[in-house]
């Protein structure tokens, strides 16, 4: 490519911003990911616990699931979004200071947060265990996000708004109301980081849990299908399937997510009917989530052989694959008979895994293996790497999600079983030694998905140098800044 | 064709495209989470149903429960099963955590429900577990937790800590008034540790009693710690509560 296309788009978006996300995506993938293997070591190996506190299980956790979520994928939505609506509405993004804003801050939150976890403070509650004031952070920089977002928007040269910004619109409206209302909270002092949540009891576990199965709705879905809209057709060269169904799979998928919350809370004390319709909206939510799978499958057509060559599209697709097994397998969690034995077992963290690793770590990957290249105005160090990446992620997440489907279900029937005197067959300490060989199976595959992880990394690196060296030949000002 | 020109309205149109996401994605949270607020079945309110909010003491051991992560292991909400009611007792109750800042009901049990622990161990079983779980059950994948035995119980601030949980409506009380409301409520005794201003004696006092870590010396995190395990599930009388009563609740 010549260096003087290179100098006009970058005058005419905001790339700086993109690439400051994307290695910070990478960056979180691999410490979350490292995190992850270890706590599911230390489940199979107690003794990895070493009697510290910082690092028991308890409080790595938490580590692990708000550096993957919030920081991996977090960073990624920011770094795919900006370049989508830039890109789609032909319109350099709005807000000034408020972008580097935007990045600072959301770094600074993951890192205050990892570090108070392992030091002990935690509001107790799922996948929102940062304390008051990192919410309060959080709430601002959202705010300012939302503000960039349809700052940029409203400057669009095209009339039509394009069909992905209308999921990172949906993502980032129902993030800061999720999040507003599910960390309302009374400090114990100013100068504490310590609080107790506003609700209580069966209140509290409503509020939780409609927060915490849309943090998977919206921030783990929605928004990455925003990802998928742009991402998926851009890379195959052809248009989305279908446009009807993508408008289907937008608003449907919008109003019943928030509706399913409660398929976390089934047989427990929270009143029957709240539970029983988050059944139903459950099952009614296979149909949009399934018309958007093949919208995104569908774009391929035509376009199939590229799938025989071009690793980029493959993790796209196989990412749509997990997406739709996923989404009938939730539904099918969510089946009051089925939760009677699934709740409580590996079967769920083999679910959540199969989403995010197949769908949301997948799609991610694709996107910045698109994008990273055409930022650094360079192409992909190593294709091949790609290649090995794809293999050691794919090998990884069905080792996981074999072993937790193997551990969950005998689990579940270990559990409920019943000798010939009425009695139960197994104490609960026979249903833990008889995980061990599935947790390190799990172990294992999720160091394979590690592994792939770093040769990500690797390549991502590489193909950065790359970029930075060709415009430093070419004597671009652009080398200066990258 | 109808339908796309009316589309067409929302995606040219930012701020209706905005609206329209919001109300879409309001209902269910609305409809879902307000009527429990509102529909008074939803905890139940019955003779025998006792629930307290927990001592100055139990209150501390909870927040290291919440600080060390427990929930992640270990739920604290049985289900109507009969092989939950073999294993671990009557089902829960919403009443029995209507005090519950935040719920610790939890999502998974690679260790097993923790809801009616309370008086199944004794306290010297809690602390040798807690210290080296594989010394009582070889099998366990539990970390060790022997800080909590060496590190003194910071009690300095548990006022502000029942205050702050008072500002969100557990019954702790902060004036005559309010005392004498608890007494009526859960009797003389309980009403007196539900005292803020009263919160450190109580604290040092239940401790000194109870004795829960074996080490009368100092009061260690492990001494609140046991003290709520040893309270969980206990407070309601299930002699007293008809089955036929509690049916309505669910």
């Amino acid at each position: 490519m010549s260096g003087s296309n290179a100098a006009s788009v970058a005058d005419q978006y905001d790339y700086e911003i993109i690439k400051k996300f994307s290695v910070m995506a990478i960056v979180w993938a691999v410490v979350g990911m490292f995190v992850g293997v270890y706590i599911a070591s230390e489940l199979t190996w107690p003794f990895l616990n070493f009697d510290i506190p910082y690092i028991t299980f308890g409080r790595f956790r938490p580590v692990h699931t708000s550096s993957v979520i919030f920081g991996f994928g977090g960073s990624a939505l920011f770094a795919t979004s900006y370049y989508v609506v830039q890109r789609t509405c032909q319109a350099r993004l709005w807000g000034g200071g408020l972008i580097p804003f935007t990045f600072w801050g959301w770094q600074a939150v993951i890192l205050l947060a990892d570090i108070s976890y392992m030091l002990g403070y935690s509001q107790g509650r799922e996948y929102a265990e940062m304390e008051w004031p990192i919410d309060l952070l959080i709430e601002v920089i959202w705010v300012s996000y939302l503000a960039i977002f349809l700052g940029t928007i409203m400057k669009r040269k095209q009339p039509h708004i394009y069909v992905a910004n209308w999921f990172y619109l949906a993502f980032i409206l129902a993030t800061a109301l999720l999040h507003t209302f599910n960390n309302l909270a009374v400090p114990v002092g100013l100068f504490t980081l310590k609080s107790y949540s506003l609700f209580a009891g069966a209140q509290d576990a409503m509020v939780q849990w409609w927060y915490g199965h849309n943090a998977v709705g919206f921030f783990l879905t929605a928004a990455f299908l925003g990802m998928m809209y742009y991402f998926v057709p851009k890379h195959a060269g052809r248009p989305v399937y279908s446009y009807r169904l993508s408008i289907v799979h937008f608003w449907a998928l919008s109003f019943m997510y928030m509706w399913v919350g409660t398929h976390h809370l089934h047989w427990t004390a929270l009143p029957d009917w709240a539970s029983t319709l988050g059944a139903t909206f459950s099952i009614m939510l296979l149909l949009p989530s399934w018309g958007g799978m093949i919208n995104g499958i569908m774009t391929l057509s035509g376009a199939w052989d590229r799938l025989r060559t071009d690793y980029v599209m493959r993790f796209m697709i196989v990412a749509l694959s997990f997406y739709g097994m996923s989404t009938f397998e939730g539904p099918l969690m969510a089946l009051k008979d089925v939760n009677a034995l699934s709740h409580y077992t590996d079967w769920t963290v083999g679910h959540v895994h199969s989403g995010a690793l197949g769908w949301v770590a997948m799609i991610s990957f694709g996107s910045l293996y698109h994008m990273i290249p055409r930022l650094w105005n360079t192409k992909l160090f190593s294709e091949k790497l790609v290649g090995v990446h794809f293999w050691l992620a794919t090998i990884g997440v069905l080792l996981y999600i074999t072993a937790m489907w193997i551990s969950g279900i005998s689990q579940g029937l270990m559990w409920r079983a019943f000798d010939e005197y009425g009695n139960l067959q197994y104490s609960f300490v026979e249903s833990v030694a008889a995980m061990h060989p599935f947790y390190m199976m799990r172990a294992i595959g999720g160091m394979f998905f590690l592994t792939g992880m770093c040769t990500m990394a690797f390549n991502i690196f590489m193909t950065i140098r790359q970029g930075v060296r060709e415009a430093n030949v070419a004597g671009q000002p652009v080398a200066a800044a990258a | 064709m109808l339908k796309n020109l009316k589309h067409e309205i929302l995606e040219t149109n930012v701020g209706i495209l905005l609206v329209g996401t919001m109300i879409a994605i309001s209902i269910g949270g609305l409809v879902e989470i307000v009527p429990l607020f509102l529909i008074k079945d939803t905890v139940e309110s019955l003779p025998g149903v006792n629930v307290r909010p927990y001592t100055p003491l139990e209150l501390r051991g909870r927040d290291i429960y919440v600080r060390e992560g427990c929930y992640l292991c270990h739920s604290q909400m049985i289900r109507p099963f009969r092989d939950e009611q073999l294993r671990y007792g009557h089902y829960s109750l919403a009443a029995e955590s209507k005090y519950d800042h935040p719920f610790q009901w939890g999502s998974k049990r690679t260790g097993p429900d923790l809801a009616r622990v309370g008086g199944k161990y004794s306290n010297e079983w809690h602390v040798q577990h807690l210290i080296a779980p594989r010394s009582v059950v070889p099998e366990s994948v539990m970390p060790n937790f022997p800080w909590l035995m060496t590190t003194p119980l910071d009690y300095s601030d548990v006022e502000d800590r029942m205050r702050a949980l008072r500002t969100t409506g557990v019954p702790y009380s902060a004036s005559t008034e309010e005392y004498e409301k608890n007494v009526k409520t859960f009797g003389v005794a309980t009403a007196k540790m539900l005292d803020i201003s009263h919160a450190q004696q109580n604290l040092i006092a239940q401790a000194e009693a109870g004795n829960y870590d074996g080490d009368r010396s100092s009061i260690s995190e492990m001494d609140a710690l046991v003290a709520y395990l040893q309270v969980l599930g206990t407070m309601v009388d299930f002699s007293k509560v008809k089955p036929e009563d509690l049916v309505k609740y669910r």
